[in-house]
């Protein structure tokens, strides 16, 4: 038990994907714009990647060496593909704000990553834990962002208005905003680790 | 010929790929720590663009949609776009060898690339017909090309800048990167 909460802090902290790993920079720039939409995009890819290191974890006596990524491709293709029939049926809404990045989870190389770096050595407990660590770390990533860029660029935390609206500056929500708040907090991240 | 001009414009400069759609970020920051390897995987990725958009809409339009399978779209284009980047390696190695070892390292990087996989379903989304696909894709990839080779020209010169400590590498590249944003929206004031 111990060791299962270990990889879940592990992924959470210590081997973050977007602050340490630098992975799957696409969708942590796309989908920030608010802390809702990142919170969202980091809870589905939360979900798939628990469920690809699962069902990798439990095949991967099945998949033979030479063929595996693309094995695992498909995997996670599936359950992407799952995700996005999900959305689709349930949150309209939320489906057209993620827009391509649902799909595009497919080549998120965390997911990818993590099959070929853990799901495949480990059981399939530790690996849906991983799975959970590295989701949660992505997840809590996202959502700050999403909550930096929302506060300065709107002056609202989850719609909940905090400052008038008028004192925000927009470029925040715009395409610069995402650049340079993800840049500043990599450079918040490393200065907390050296020390 | 006018709507053709347009779309070329707009997908190099109104709506870079990379600077307003956030597609293709890993290797915009991965491969541009020099102008050299920029070219070259810009224009691995110009190829692989323009030969993957062309054949996901033809499964598109003669396989997917006719038999209703539309669902299967994404693990369709992904094995598809898998399949593509391989067999143009070895296609590659085998005929041109001076190419190959231009491009070869780039290319399975490429599989990874969410920007080919991202323009092909943009373009089934939006239903372009054939022609127009092929051009929109080799725009798009044109664009991040641009993005890419500007980007490292910077980066060469950020490389001998007196950088703090915790702000070296990927922050003050993509602090850049954000920079170079702002520089692009300028284009958006333009209708077209």
């Amino acid at each position: 038990m111990n060791n299962a909460l270990n990889t879940i802090y592990d992924g959470l902290v210590r081997r973050n994907p977007t602050f340490v790993l630098v992975l799957g920079m696409c969708p942590t720039l796309g989908t920030t714009s608010s802390a809702f939409t990142g919170l969202s995009m980091g809870l589905a890819t939360l979900l798939v990647l628990m469920c690809s290191n699962a069902a990798i974890s439990v095949l991967k006596s099945l998949i033979p060496d030479k063929v595996r990524i693309p094995a695992y491709i498909v995997v996670i293709a599936s359950f992407v593909t799952i995700v996005q029939m999900v959305m689709q049926a349930w949150m309209p809404g939320l489906y057209s704000a993620l827009g391509i990045f649902i799909p595009l989870i497919v080549v998120n190389c965390i997911l990818l990553g993590r099959a070929e770096a853990y799901a495949s050595k480990n059981n399939v407990l530790l690996s849906i834990c991983d799975g959970v660590g590295i989701g949660l770390g992505f997840t809590c990533a996202l959502t700050l962002i999403g909550i930096v860029r929302e506060v300065l660029g709107t002056g609202a935390v989850f719609g909940i208005q905090v400052y008038d609206s008028d004192f925000g500056a927009l470029l925040f929500v715009l395409a610069p905003g995402a650049f340079i708040v993800l840049g500043l907090l990599i450079a918040l991240f490393n200065r907390i680790n050296v020390k | 010929m006018l709507a053709y001009l347009s779309i070329i414009f707009s997908a190099i400069l109104v709506n870079n790929i990379v600077f307003t759609q956030f597609l293709g970020i890993c290797p915009f920051v991965g491969v541009s720590k020099n102008l050299d390897s920029a070219f070259g995987m810009g224009m691995a990725v110009t190829f692989v663009m323009a030969l993957a958009t062309a054949v996901t809409w033809l499964l598109q339009h003669y396989v997917l949609l006719p038999f209703n399978l539309v669902y299967i779209q994404t693990i369709v284009f992904i094995l598809v776009i898998a399949v593509l980047v391989q067999m143009l390696e070895i296609i590659m190695k085998k005929t041109s060898p001076s190419l190959y070892a231009a491009l070869g390292v780039f290319l399975p990087l490429i599989t990874t690339n969410c920007a080919v996989l991202g323009v092909a379903i943009i373009v089934a989304q939006k239903n372009f017909d054939f022609l127009y696909s092929v051009v929109y894709a080799v725009a798009t990839a044109l664009g991040f090309s641009l993005a890419l080779i500007l980007f490292a020209g910077i980066r060469t010169q950020l490389a001998l800048s007196d950088v703090p400590r915790s702000m070296q590498g990927v922050p003050i590249a993509l602090i850049t990167a954000g920079i170079l944003a702002m520089a692009f929206m300028v284009f958006s004031g333009i209708k077209l």
